[in-house]
């Protein structure tokens, strides 16, 4: 966890302990405190941030900042803005490239522990970028892709700590993809 | 009210002209058209290439039937809802598309209740023509079901350790 960004977590945790402490037997037990997980979730406007949307409640339990391609969207929980970064594909590669350094910028920012992504193109992107920087990553093909992954989803398979798809026979065919489930 | 939708990335022609002639033919004064950046520009529909997310959900909610391109943004909230929805997949021989996922998709959504699957440009008018009579019902949840929701929580919460790069950057922190 980046303490420079919450300065406040290590010092009160802290004092609350040492109240305890003198309750506690003196076998030097060491309590540990749950630490929420900072996640970053990346998807494209459209069919990919409905996706993104509708399988949020997972991370619920974790601090989320939710980063799309699309305006004024608002996240599916907490209230916090949506992040917009620009869109591109690989037909429009001079925007990708503006995507890139949004992200890359961003996640040097933020250095979440998680980053998940839905798709498409610059959550492929983002994917790269966390695994440059030592974070766990996280790519969730789109149920439209029942024959085959997506080609972003191919892109990531090697550098992905997990990687799912929402069709169970492409799970079977591939021991680098799982299937925990469809999102409808 | 019918409202069209072909996504935000790709034109559509074939699907915009398609609703537009039938919307022409049949004289309705009451459909709505996303048009994305297609070339085609309607005669008889009102167009617009973009709104936002949750403006066009208030649209969706209101209108009668859905016709829209295979994108599973559609198809998730014409179930959600319980809209009919007729279906164009895209054709990536005629350079709709990138690749063919999208008649993948619309194979395997076929069989949903209310998903209408059109052939080609003159079963869209065909669909239209019979929309009156379809019915559908909201056939899904707003949400993902609860076990792959559990599965991927668990995932992140126990099975995933941080790595052993972010383990030493923590560490180096800590003693700073």
């Amino acid at each position: 966890m980046n303490m420079r960004a919450l300065p406040k977590m290590s010092e009160e945790p802290a004092l609350a302990m040492r109240a305890e402490q003198r309750t506690l037997p003196s076998d030097q037990t060491v309590v540990q405190l749950p630490v929420r997980k900072r996640v970053m979730l990346i998807a494209s406007g459209g069919g990919h941030w409905i996706e993104m949307s509708r399988l949020a409640e997972a991370f619920a339990d974790c601090h989320c900042e939710f980063v799309s391609t699309a305006p004024n969207l608002i996240a599916p929980f907490g209230d916090r803005p949506v992040v917009k970064v620009t869109d591109g594909s690989r037909d429009t590669l001079p925007a990708l490239i503006g995507s890139f350094r949004e992200l890359w910028r961003l996640i040097r920012a933020r250095r979440p522990d998680v980053v998940v992504s839905t798709g498409a193109a610059p959550g492929a992107i983002a994917l790269y970028i966390a695994k440059l920087h030592g974070i766990r990553t996280i790519w969730i093909d789109s149920v439209a892709n029942s024959e085959c992954l997506s080609l972003s989803g191919r892109a990531v398979r090697p550098i992905v700590d997990l990687c799912l798809t929402q069709w169970p026979d492409l799970a079977s065919s591939d021991p680098r993809i799982r299937y925990f489930g469809r999102v409808l | 009210m019918i409202l069209v939708s072909v996504g935000t990335q790709l034109p559509f022609d074939r699907l915009v002209k398609a609703v537009d002639d039938w919307t022409h033919l049949r004289g309705r004064k009451d459909v709505i058209a996303q048009i994305g950046p297609s070339d085609y520009l309607p005669k008889a529909l009102d167009y617009f290439p973009f709104m936002e997310h949750d403006r066009f959900f208030e649209l969706q909610s209101r209108c009668t039937v859905m016709v829209s391109h295979a994108g599973m943004g559609s198809i998730i909230t014409a179930l959600e809802l319980g809209k009919p929805i007729i279906v164009l997949a895209r054709d990536h021989t005629r350079n709709e598309h990138r690749n063919a996922h999208q008649s993948d998709t619309l194979r395997q959504f076929a069989k949903f209740p209310g998903i209408y699957a059109a052939r080609d440009e003159d079963h869209v008018a065909e669909l239209l023509d019979t929309c009156e009579t379809m019915t559908a019902k909201p056939s899904i949840e707003a949400t993902a079901p609860r076990e792959f929701i559990d599965r991927l929580a668990h995932y992140v919460q126990d099975e995933m350790v941080p790595s052993r790069r972010a383990r030493l950057m923590a560490m180096l922190r800590r003693s700073r």
